[in-house]
């Protein structure tokens, strides 16, 4: 009897762990708890937390949702967990203080941002050594690779410039300059503009990739807000080139701007200091880390609106899907 | 008492309402003015004093004025039952209500529908605020205007009886400021619709515990959840119990001769 009571038992919470494994996950780095909380996205709940390295803030999928490389800013090193098994399988050599990082489209080559040694350092995920390291600016944050992998991009918050990085050579081919401080890239889906957020500048800067040339400068401007407080981070942009949303940090708003036209459409009212953001798989919905008030705010894509905010760990800071 | 005369009587006093509502133009546009003035004026210089911790029933951050607008709404019932509770002295002393209370209806009987009566032109106030409000980011879902409605008539009902119960002890038709600065004021004042009791509690204790006694609190938030589409079991709990109280109250209370020279004591 007492068997068979343990065997339903066993069987429902593998049904039950099966069951929210088909559902749509959102991972979420807290930089103060060393925590990531995971988001089910159809109940919008928090149904896992995963204790991983000292002040995890990047975090990156592979190409198949195997593995999330984690930047473990305080252990000095990037993390590899198993997503399966939710279990840190392996480190990578990613130099000091690793923050930002971007998968390339080869699924092999990581680039990661130094942030106190004026570094990126590019990481082979599978033989797990550094490649190359490439001399940038002071305060290295921001780090994209084009969606064709010819380009890696990143922003140095001192030196406010975005420096263009031969992917092939790993030579350093030119540099933008761009508003005080910053922060993050994005480039669009099919790689022909990169979007810049500037944190002191307060604005975002829209760079024609082909010839290197900003094309546009967006500021912000909220009602009853101080404008030093409008200090624009992460930048998501929707497939369709329909809108891009960026996060204006301590401003505690999104800005929807549309892509075409440039212009602010609308502003989001969200959780307190919103850095990064990342949609789910149809992009539906847009999910924002709001590191102050600890929580991460739903955005429905197509309504424009806030739907709901989930209490999540302490000081979250990036957030990924898997579908 | 036949159902027909029971049913004419509430007709008559509801048509009687409406008229005095739809000659009285400046009165519905002094209802939809005044609250838009506190949602667009006032709440403008608080748009960023909230939004710092998450309340029911709300699921996200909240602008200031998504915050105030159920208050805003229990403003227009507030006003409209005390203009309503002052016509009652009006009556007294022009003597229909003599008239009025002549037929062979149960008082009491009478004082409800005046009450209901005065619930429904309350109706047209409220949805003409909500309508407004809409265009100023105050946009529950569709389905909270309409369970909000029970909400707002319990909730007039209360007022309106709590209106007839301080008529009662108005001798005459006095200055609307009397009622204004001992009833109105305070009672809006020293509830939830402008800030969350929390916030209340961090300023002052004493002030807290005044606001989490004043029935107009459980009003507010009555309405607040109903436009969500959530019931607020305590507040539906007070709000029903104090509607019971004070219409009884003002029924035994209610004295028809107050005012009219002699009766009056």
């Amino acid at each position: 009897m007492k068997k068979s009571v343990q065997a339903i038992a066993l069987s429902s919470s593998l049904l039950l762990t099966a069951g929210m494994a088909q559902g749509a996950t959102a991972y979420v780095s807290n930089e103060k708890d060393n925590t990531l909380s995971l988001i089910d996205l159809e109940s919008l709940e928090v149904v896992d937390t995963i204790e991983v390295g000292q002040r995890p803030r990047g975090i990156i999928f592979n190409k198949d949702y195997s593995l999330l490389y984690i930047c473990a800013s305080d252990d000095d090193t990037v993390q590899i967990m198993d997503v399966a098994t939710h279990t840190i399988i392996d480190e990578l050599p990613s130099g000091e203080d690793p923050e930002q990082f971007s998968l390339h489209p080869d699924d092999r080559k990581l680039y990661i941002s130094n942030e106190d040694d004026a570094l990126v350092t590019v990481v082979d995920t599978q033989t797990k050594t550094v490649i190359a390291q490439i001399d940038v600016g002071v305060e290295p944050e921001g780090m994209a690779v084009s969606p064709d992998g010819s380009l890696a991009i990143n922003t140095s918050e001192t030196t406010s410039m975005l420096h263009w990085i031969d992917t092939s050579s790993h030579e350093l081919i030119h540099n933008t300059r761009v508003d005080q401080r910053p922060r993050h890239v994005e480039f669009n889906k099919d790689g022909s503009t990169l979007w810049a957020s500037s944190e002191i500048g307060g604005t975002v800067a829209v760079i024609d990739v082909a010839s290197k040339e900003i094309l546009k400068k967006l500021s912000f401007k909220i009602r009853g807000i101080h404008p030093d407080k409008i200090q624009p981070v992460g930048v998501k942009l929707t497939d369709d080139d329909k809108y891009a949303f960026v996060a204006l940090g301590p401003a505690n708003h999104v800005a929807v701007v549309d892509a075409s036209t440039y212009e602010v459409l609308d502003y989001l009212l969200v959780g307190r200091r919103v850095w990064h953001m990342t949609f789910n798989a149809d992009q539906s919905i847009l999910l924002t880390t709001n590191g102050m008030s600890s929580d991460v705010s739903v955005i429905d894509v197509d309504d424009l609106k806030v739907t709901k905010s989930i209490k999540v760990g302490r000081y979250p800071w990036g957030v990924v899907v898997k579908p | 008492m036949s159902r027909q005369s029971m049913v004419c009587a509430f007709n008559g006093i509801l048509y009687r309402e409406l008229l005095r509502f739809v000659y009285q133009r400046s009165r519905f546009f002094s209802a939809l003015v005044r609250p838009l003035v506190w949602l667009i004026v006032f709440a403008a210089g608080f748009r960023a004093a909230l939004g710092i911790s998450i309340i029911e029933p709300y699921d996200t951050y909240i602008t200031y004025e998504v915050y105030i607008a159920p208050g805003l709404v229990a403003m227009v019932l507030l006003f409209n039952a005390m203009q309503s509770s002052l016509s009652m002295v009006y009556d007294r002393e022009m003597g229909s209500m003599r008239v009025l209370l002549m037929s062979p209806l149960p008082r009491g009987y009478l004082l409800v529908c005046k009450l209901l009566a005065s619930a429904i032109v309350a109706l047209p106030q409220v949805y003409g605020f909500l309508l407004v409000a809409w265009f100023f980011e105050v946009q529950p879902p569709w389905a909270g205007y309409l369970w909000v409605l029970p909400a707002l008539i319990l909730v007039a009902v209360l007022l309106g009886a709590l209106g007839l119960f301080i008529s009662s002890f108005i001798r005459q038709l006095e200055n609307f400021a009397g009622v204004m600065n001992f009833v109105i004021f305070p009672t809006f004042f020293m509830s939830s619709a402008l800030y969350p009791l929390w916030k209340m509690q961090e300023a002052s204790e004493i002030l807290y515990l005044l606001c989490s006694y004043n029935p107009f609190s459980y009003c507010v938030e009555l309405i607040r959840h109903a436009l969500y589409g959530r019931l607020n079991e305590e507040a539906l709990l007070v709000v029903s119990g104090c509607t019971l109280v004070f219409s009884i109250l003002a029924v035994i209370i209610f004295n028809p001769q107050r005012g009219f020279g002699k009766g009056g004591r």
